[in-house]
């Protein structure tokens, strides 16, 4: 299946959840995102239950704060 | 009013300029805007706004200016290291522009004194390094009706989105991110950085977003989060949709007193 990962396509072969979509996107702190499904943004809780399906828009949305700062996530190329 | 000799030539490229004119700029000059945080972002803020000839601008802020600041904080100069960042700002804007009167505040807004502090002003532009303010804030500015920038930036990537409470369809930073980070998953926050011209770019772009509300011109980044990666040199927007089970903003509101959230871990 084929969805969009902030605004990049990415295949899968079979659907996962959004805690399975954060660890295949190397996202390493998971606690500082938060998570955009087709315009919804999602409840933490149901980050391990919500099933991203074929054609699904997923956002990352990074917390940030200010001046300085801190290794938030990182992506593999 | 009328302008004198002088303010027709500080201002003449704006008069000349459509969607702005005598009308606008008298707007500006009429109006008020609250910076919270001299910092990365505020203070390229305050730059701007300071010489379109804001009116009036509050400047709040409890730090000293440190010498690591001035790699990225443009309005402190060497000079300034010791000096109250507020006192620092001010003197540069007062250099700046005489129109602008600056309003100081040398204590760190809480629950308890925000939102008096708040409806002295037009807009807020949140320039803060922590989770608790930018929370504080966006609640505050939330339950007051009063319009906000919030911003962050870390590294090589920055984010930026407008606020209008007054518009129902506008989520607030807390649709997006319903509670701040649990203060253990913070890491330490001297390790990464920032390069320092990411405040210039989102500060200036969270300074045009207040012109624009002010002006009533053109869109805001309402509904919509502005995401910067200078190394990509790549702007996207990603458009947000209000939260039906936002704590502040929603029609039922669990949250309806301010809350002073714990600092953890990230002293900034």
């Amino acid at each position: 299946m084929k969805i969009k990962v902030n605004g990049e396509e990415v295949e899968f072969e079979t659907e996962l959840t959004v805690s399975e979509l954060l660890e295949k996107e190397d996202v390493e702190m998971p606690d500082m995102v938060s998570v955009e499904l087709n315009g919804e943004i999602l409840d933490r809780k149901d980050f391990a239950t919500q099933v991203v399906e074929d054609g699904g828009q997923v956002e990352f949305l990074y917390f940030m704060g200010g001046g300085t700062g801190h290794e938030l996530y990182r992506r593999t190329a | 009013m009328n302008f004198t000799e002088e303010q027709l030539e500080r201002y003449s490229r704006h008069i000349i300029l459509q969607d702005v004119g005598v009308e606008g700029q008298i707007k500006l000059l009429e109006s008020s805007i609250l910076i919270i945080g001299t910092g990365g972002l505020g203070t390229p803020a305050a730059q701007f706004l300071a010489a379109v000839g804001v009116g009036k601008i509050g400047l709040v802020d409890a730090d000293q200016v440190e010498l690591s600041n001035l790699q990225r904080q443009v309005l402190h100069h060497t000079p300034d290291v010791g000096k109250l960042k507020v006192q620092s700002a001010k003197e540069k804007i007062n250099s700046m522009n005489p129109d602008v009167e600056v309003k100081t505040y040398d204590y760190y807004l809480m629950s308890h004194n925000i939102k008096e502090v708040i409806r002295e002003y037009d807009f807020v532009i949140d320039g803060t390094d922590n989770f608790p303010a930018k929370f504080l804030i966006n609640d505050a500015c939330v339950m007051e009706g009063k319009p906000l920038s919030h911003a962050g930036i870390i590294k090589f990537t920055g984010q930026t989105m407008t606020i209008v409470p007054e518009d129902d369809e506008t989520p607030c930073y807390r649709c997006v991110f319903p509670e701040p980070p649990e203060p253990g998953v913070v890491p330490s926050c001297k390790e990464a950085g920032i390069l320092g011209v990411m405040g210039g770019v989102i500060g200036t772009i969270q300074a045009t977003e207040a012109i624009k509300y002010l002006l009533d011109k053109g869109e805001l980044l309402t509904g919509t989060l502005l995401s910067y990666d200078a190394l990509d040199m790549e702007f996207r927007k990603i458009n947000l949709n209000c939260n039906d089970n936002c704590g502040v903003c929603s029609d039922d509101p669990e949250i309806t007193e301010l809350i002073d959230y714990e600092q953890g871990a990230c002293e900034l």
